[in-house]
């Protein structure tokens, strides 16, 4: 039993870890590059677009996108490892 | 054939179509009523959430709003599609395995408390009505340019489809239907897009056609808009103009009002596990993207054809959709300067903004309005937002069928989302007022005649808000995000990630956005517009963007007020590490 909630509490540590971490990136592409760094990143131009105008009307969804997939890659992944140990 | 029977021959088809699917998907058990018996494979549930989130707004309005904002339209792009992110990796998982049928159901069960129930459905059905009033206006649209047919008669078959499929096939046959819907609807708006951007860039993937160069000059086309804009007196196309502050308030008031409503949330509850209700939020987004991403570039090119085809035009050689669409009443234009042609520069053209006709017309056959001109502007064209997406294929003079196809998108578009409005609506009355807080003992047969009958009254009740639309609606849509992030959000996120949370904060801390956003919107709003500018914002944040600053008042609440209340009961913490495993 004692077993069974390290493993739980362990579970939903590493799971607070990764949202942390993809939240983190969430926030970059979004309110970084698209808003509080646009006008910087403007500067550069990005296949016929000025970066920071890239990134609030395209870029940023893209990696929202991307985000996602990853989240749901490495949670399938901790599910899996969960199930095993708890079957142990 | 002709665009008027094209449109009808598609119209009638795609209706066909929905209707067909709700025969064959109809519902038994409230189980399959409210939540399509949780057998939704993750892929159709993505679609079914993105034509559920797409709307009117979306498929009509956005990319005409982005046109005329610039940079800072990406408000609504981040905004209504950050919000997934939030809702995949924050809320579907775990609501989706707590597994009940409605959001005021999780609500009304983590706080213990039939109170916190009847607040989180009072939030819903505020959050909920406001928006539905949104698409009748979209319908009525629709109908009145495409099918030339009143905007009355436009909503009551609009209602007819949506009482039709949502009565008889609750969540189950509205699921199909919207799968059904997203498609019509995505073709509808790629297709034009795509042709446009050849049109303009010769590249035919519009996405990249708005960075390209043009077809006939050598420079890029978002180089040649900021150019042309200058000139006539704008700020250029890539350039924000709003405060920083104020854009990224909003942009979080829309993603956290995104992760919030109810009718997005409940979509998740329809698939048949965890794992699949995060897949299925990761198809949804990108179901999604495929739009938002193309509408930054419809806005582009719809700016840059409409500078090109009516300034410095004269008024008898311009083209026929201008005068299309100033029979409908969204185009105006008066010669301010006596000189014949039409005039497009920055600035209101008139005063009020809306043109008002009178009967009669001018030296050119235009049509004679009562407002007073705008003395300080030299704009003379009044071009209303919500036409851009629809009259973009008659700006750029494409075939008919293209025409015809957008105005089954849009009606598409408006459909699946009133669909699913309608439903959360009837849901949380028959569920969460009727069954579980007020008549516990009715059986389940009699719940799912409730239900099918609070969806009768709520189609009624939207039908009119189209017929007789309150002349706020337009303003108010955006505000049932702000009042969403304040209220359910931090509601069902506090409610999963601390088991501190106990009744009495939750329902203070609820209470307490709600109050705080919906005074600072009324303030603003409607006792007192000629407030409403930055210089009298609470730190510059507009009311657009004041559902953040409420989100975390209700946080804050919540927090406090738990901590000097009693402590959550031990099945409650439970109930907690339950939802948090797999």
């Amino acid at each position: 039993m004692s077993n069974s909630n390290r493993n739980v509490d362990q579970y939903w540590k590493k799971n607070i870890q990764i949202v942390t971490i993809l939240l983190s990136i969430w926030f970059l592409a979004s309110f970084g590059f698209g808003i509080i760094f646009a006008n910087e990143l403007d500067q550069i131009n990005f296949f016929g677009f000025k970066l920071g105008f890239w990134f609030a009307q395209q870029g940023s969804i893209l990696i929202f996108v991307a985000i996602i997939f990853i989240y749901i890659r490495l949670m399938k992944k901790l599910d899996q490892d969960f199930k095993e140990e708890i079957d142990d | 054939m002709s665009i008027q029977s094209l449109t009808y021959l598609f119209v009638g088809i795609s209706f066909g179509l929905y209707i067909f699917i709700a025969i064959k998907s109809r519902a038994g058990s409230t189980h399959e009523f409210y939540i399509a018996g949780k057998g939704v494979h993750p892929v159709a549930n993505g679609m079914a959430t993105a034509a559920d989130w797409m709307s009117a707004a979306s498929f009509i309005s956005m990319a005409g709003l982005i046109s005329f904002m610039g940079r800072d339209g990406a408000v609504y792009l981040m905004g209504w599609t950050g919000g997934y992110v939030l809702l995949a990796l924050l809320l579907a998982p775990y609501l989706r395995k707590f597994g009940q049928y409605t959001v005021p159901d999780f609500i009304g069960t983590r706080y213990y408390s039939n109170t916190a129930r009847v607040v989180a459905v009072l939030c819903l059905i505020i959050v909920s009505f406001t928006y539905v009033a949104g698409q009748m206006r979209g319908v009525g649209i629709v109908f009145s340019r495409f099918l030339e047919v009143e905007i009355e008669t436009g909503v009551i078959i609009g209602m007819g489809i949506v009482f039709f499929y949502a009565v008889l096939g609750g969540m189950k046959g509205i699921t199909y239907t919207q799968v059904a819907q997203y498609c019509v609807l995505i073709f509808a708006y790629l297709v034009p897009a795509i042709f446009i951007s050849i049109l303009i860039t010769g590249n035919p993937i519009p996405q990249f056609g708005f960075g390209d160069r043009l077809i006939d000059q050598d420079i890029y086309l978002l180089e040649k808009l900021d150019l042309i804009m200058t000139d006539i007196g704008f700020k250029p196309y890539t350039s924000g103009l709003k405060e920083t502050i104020d854009v990224f308030c909003i942009t979080a008031a829309l993603m956290l009002g995104t992760a919030g409503l109810p009718h997005v949330i409940v979509r998740f509850f329809t698939v048949p596990d965890v794992a699949s209700a995060r897949r299925s939020a990761g198809y949804a987004l990108i179901f999604i993207a495929i739009l938002y991403t193309t509408a930054p570039a419809v806005s582009t090119f719809a700016r840059y054809n409409l500078l090109e085809s009516t300034h410095e035009v004269s008024y008898q050689e311009a083209p026929q959709w201008f005068k299309n669409w100033e029979d409908i009443g969204l185009i105006a234009w008066r010669d301010k300067n006596n000189d014949g042609l039409i005039q497009y520069a920055s600035g209101n053209a008139f005063d009020p903004v809306k043109p008002k006709y009178l009967d009669s017309k001018g030296e050119f056959g235009e049509r004679v309005i009562a407002n007073n001109s705008q003395a300080s502007s030299g704009n003379e064209v009044y071009i209303d937002r919500d036409i851009m997406v629809l009259a973009n294929p008659e700006i750029a003079e494409l075939p008919p069928w293209i025409i015809a196809l957008v105005a089954a998108g849009a009606l598409a578009a408006a459909l699946s989302t009133a669909a699913g409005l309608l439903l959360v609506i009837s849901a949380s009355v028959s569920h969460d007022l009727i069954k579980k807080t007020f008549a516990t003992n009715i059986t389940e047969k009699k719940e799912l005649l409730y239900a099918r009958f609070s969806v009768l009254i709520a189609v009624i009740i939207a039908g009119l808000f189209g017929i007789y639309p309150p002349g706020f609606v337009a303003q108010v849509v955006a505000f049932a995000f702000g009042l969403a992030a304040a209220t359910l959000f931090p509601a069902l996120l506090l409610g999963i990630f601390t088991k501190k949370i106990n009744k009495e904060g939750a329902i203070s801390g609820m209470l307490a956005g709600l109050l705080f956003t919906l005074a600072y919107i009324v303030y603003f709003k409607f006792m007192h517009p000629e407030l409403n500018s930055s210089s009298n914002w609470l730190w510059g944040i507009s009311p657009e963007g004041i559902g953040t600053i409420g989100m975390l008042i209700n946080i804050s609440v919540s927090l406090i007020v738990s901590l000097v209340t009693r402590k959550t009961p031990d099945e409650i913490r439970d109930l907690v590490d339950q939802i948090r495993q797999p």
